[in-house]
């Protein structure tokens, strides 16, 4: 039983990892001000961009980049497209899904002609899973060996990535100049303006870091999670995250419980899967694949008191004409 | 002394709006200086463009004798120019401390000029009695302790010369007092203090000098004791106004309208107005008096069916209302012969993207004099909004303007017009004049009287003190959801002031 958790725990931050990434990187885009449901485009694109660069380089490292560049671009287009020409954020968020999706398919089969599959990677262009020291050895020590050696250890860079990402990112945004200014220029961008800094430069430094996060989680889902890109292989996961974000109120902690809940119900959909349950017997896998999303509508159906996203945001910011 | 500001010839147009033409404006050190002007006349546009956030045409600005440019805002503050917005510029779920290091951080990283920031918020409350808590956050504190925030935030970046625009808009009277005393140290410490505002009231208490903008151009400066307030009022408009609102004295008739034991619950499920009660009599106008907030929003929301009631019975002209029924709704009181002109037109009053004349039978638009079952009859109603238009002299005098096309005077005469040319037994008016400039204040005032002359009943709302005094017959004062006194008109305004801050000065002395 005790391993069965393990088990399930283990898969479960396995699963969070890309979850994590897309929330904690639409959480600088929403705080300053720009919504983003463009998450989901901008991970696509980083996969495939991750996978093929990573299989043509022979390298995981060369692959994160191209991932991460290939995100940025994505976000630059968003913030050109909402920021600069104030456009609506959402009909722009939804373009750049779609543009993703198109435009991953279609060079996919251009390039590698493998219906639109990156050719498969080998080990050494992967993110491969890191044994912690002594894991082995301490496998049998009852409960915290356990722990140890499964749950922590051996995971690949990525997920560490991740989760140290969520610190960071409750520093950046509590103890420092930029998160300050970040912060307020999601809730009334009027003052930074008057106060004399660039609302528009602020934000895109916001949506810049969206991108580099959301490149990291699809680079994860192509070069650690799997080896080579599938055709919409997100499957969702950037909503999931948007509304983890939304069930987190836009903080970063909680954002990573929101995330490893999700992630679990995902884990034991997969575990339970033509298992018969007591009592119930018999459930369709249906039924708890779509778990993580009737919770979600649930959740979002007001089960967590009241939300109150960024005060400015999904409005382009204009000077008042006084 | 080299002048703390100079502006010369400044020039600004929006596309084919001229808001400043050629503007001259020399401001002393240490002093305070006012700018009053009608709403339009350019006194905001001129400060942000001192302020750095428009740039003007043409022009120059010199500071301190230097010539300047202030291409933003930084700049302006760079220049020693704080500014306090009308508007407040404060981020509402931070702290005040938070507030005022933002754009003045001093360093990448938040800790150390934090701290740094909390010593010198410390100081500038001791020397210039400036007292917040530097850990409460924004939207926890009221409207005068949120403007010493924007002060403190400008002093705390070294500004020498303070800009504030309409201060006391938000302010009990009370308030608007200690923020006198506030600019009063201010400019005995050395500072400049520039005060935009259209309350001569506050010109002749505060400055030591004013100048006079008329439709985006100076008029004149005077020496504040030197000059009158008719003689501001006469160059604001450009011509002659009277400041008092010529009232005979009437006996009012039958009561129209009674309110007994209102009770009013936001969504929040806090009670906003508590047993109200009150009666409305033919020919008079009653005044509501508070500071904004208090609950009287709420109160003629509910007499007008916009809102429901918890608790309370409403009569009109003998008929029995239950405001806590759901079927109770603004056209149900209308048929009960009660006009309502809402405290904001831009939200309830108007259709701004409208046609003139189609504002002006909103929710008038099923009489028959309109039109047949679901058809309108255009040309009937545009001769009844040509009508209104002449009588009010509602400018441009064209019914097929977008709305949103004419000035705020315009804009609430078009709404005054729909609801008094439909001859109510009722009228119940919130704000009348937010917004509007003098001259089209005098015009409202004087039709609200004859209405009253006429044997209406009015409730007037408002939030100038000013209006409900030189209005009413009787004033009610509103304190947290209760009334809490009844007052003639004449009494004295420290008066009523203490009442509206909810110092009940029998209760103190």
């Amino acid at each position: 039983m005790f391993d069965m958790l393990i088990l399930i725990l283990d898969s479960t931050v396995r699963l969070s990892t890309p979850l994590l990434l897309a929330c904690l990187a639409g959480l600088y885009s929403e705080r300053s001000g720009v919504f983003d449901i463009g998450l989901e485009g901008k991970m696509l694109g980083a996969a495939f961009a991750a996978g093929a660069v990573a299989a043509l380089a022979g390298s995981a490292w060369a692959g994160l980049a191209a991932g991460i560049a290939a995100s940025i671009a994505l976000a630059l287009l968003h913030g050109f497209a909402s920021i600069t020409h104030r456009g609506n954020q959402i009909v722009s968020g939804v373009a750049i899904n779609f543009l993703a999706i198109g435009l991953t398919a279609l060079l996919g089969q251009a390039w590698f002609q493998q219906g639109g599959q990156t050719p498969r990677l080998p080990q050494e262009a992967r993110f491969t899973d890191i044994t912690w020291p002594f894991a082995d050895s301490l496998r049998d020590v009852p409960v915290i060996g356990g722990l140890y050696s499964e749950l922590f250890s051996g995971h690949n860079l990525l997920v560490y990535v991740a989760f140290l990402s969520v610190p960071l990112t409750w520093w950046v945004l509590y103890r420092t100049r930029f998160g300050l200014r970040l912060r307020a220029v999601g809730e009334n961008p009027a003052a930074v303006d008057t106060a004399g800094i660039s609302v528009t430069w602020l934000r895109y430094r916001a949506v810049i870091c969206t991108g580099i996060l959301c490149g990291v989680a699809g680079a994860y889902l192509s070069t650690a999670q799997s080896a080579g890109f599938i055709k919409d292989m997100t499957a969702g996961r950037g909503f999931i995250a948007l509304a983890a974000l939304i069930f987190a109120k836009w903080r970063p902690v909680p954002a990573m419980f929101a995330c490893l809940l999700f992630g679990f119900l995902d884990a034991l959909a997969i575990r339970l899967q033509g298992q018969p349950l007591p009592v119930i017997g018999q459930v369709p896998v249906q039924v708890f694949q779509a778990l993580p999303y009737i919770l979600t509508v649930v959740l979002l159906a007001g089960f967590i008191g009241r939300a109150v996203p960024p005060k400015a945001g999904g409005v382009a910011y204009v000077k008042e004409r006084t | 002394m080299t002048p703390a500001i100079e502006l010369k010839k400044i020039d600004k147009s929006f596309g084919a709006v001229h808001a400043n033409k050629a503007i001259d404006l020399t401001v002393a050190k240490g002093s305070i200086h006012g700018i009053v002007g009608e709403n339009g006349a350019g006194k905001s546009t001129l400060m942000s463009i001192l302020y750095g956030f428009y740039q003007a045409d043409e022009g120059e600005i010199l500071v301190d004798g230097k010539r300047v440019d202030i291409p933003d805002s930084k700049t302006a503050i760079a220049h020693g120019i704080g500014m306090v917005h009308q508007h407040f510029m404060l981020v509402e779920n931070f702290t005040v401390l938070e507030n005022v290091v933002l754009g003045a951080e001093g360093g990448g990283l938040l800790g150390r000029g934090v701290a740094k920031a909390r010593a010198e918020l410390k100081r500038l409350a001791d020397d210039y009695d400036l007292r917040v808590d530097p850990d409460a956050l924004i939207e926890d504190l009221p409207v005068g302790l949120q403007q010493r925030v924007e002060i403190l935030k400008a002093l705390f970046r070294g500004a020498d010369i303070l800009i504030l625009d309409e201060p006391t808009g938000v302010l009990t009277p009370a308030e608007a007092d200690h923020l006198f005393r506030i600019l009063r140290v201010l400019r005995d410490e050395g500072k400049t203090v520039l005060l935009i505002t259209h309350k001569l009231r506050e010109i002749m208490a505060v400055t030591d000098t004013v100048s006079i903008m008329r439709r985006g151009e100076m008029v004149a400066t005077r020496k504040t004791a030197e000059t009158s307030m008719t003689e501001l009022a006469e160059l604001m408009v450009g011509r002659r106004v009277l400041l008092r609102v010529d009232k005979a004295p009437r006996e009012p008739g039958r009561t129209v309208m009674s309110v007994r034991d209102l009770t009013v619950r936001d969504s929040r499920g806090v009670d906003v107005v508590k047993n109200v009660s009150f009666d409305l009599r033919e020919g008079e106008i009653v005044g509501i008096a508070g500071v904004s907030g208090n609950g009287q929003s709420q109160l003629i929301e509910t007499l007008a069916g916009i809102r429901h009631a918890v608790a309370g019975r409403i009569e009109v002209n003998g008929t029995a209302v239950d405001p806590t029924r759901r079927d109770i709704d603004p056209s149900r009181i209308r048929a009960l012969s009660v006009a309502h002109v809402p405290e904001d037109r831009h939200r309830m009053g108007l259709v701004t993207r409208f046609f003139e004349y189609e504002n002006a039978i909103l929710g008038y638009h099923r009489d028959p004099a309109y039109g047949k079952g679901a058809f309108l009859d255009i040309k009937a109603i545009r001769d009844a909004a040509r009508g209104e238009i002449e009588k009010y002299d509602i400018r441009p005098p064209n019914c097929l303007l977008k709305t949103a096309n004419f000035s705020g005077g315009n804009q609430q005469k078009i709404v005054l017009a729909r609801e008094i040319e439909r001859d109510p037994a009722v009228l119940l008016v919130g704000q009348p004049t937010r917004g509007v400039d003098i001259g089209a204040i005098e015009f409202i005032h004087r039709r609200l009287v004859e209405l009253r002359d006429a044997g209406k009943a009015i409730l007037l709302i408002s939030v100038e003190l000013d209006e409900i005094r030189s209005l009413a017959d009787r004033v009610l004062v509103m304190f947290d959801g209760a009334l809490v006194g009844e007052r003639p008109p004449e009494t004295d305004e420290g008066e009523l002031g203490l009442m509206m801050a909810g110092v009940n000065r029998e209760a103190a002395e």
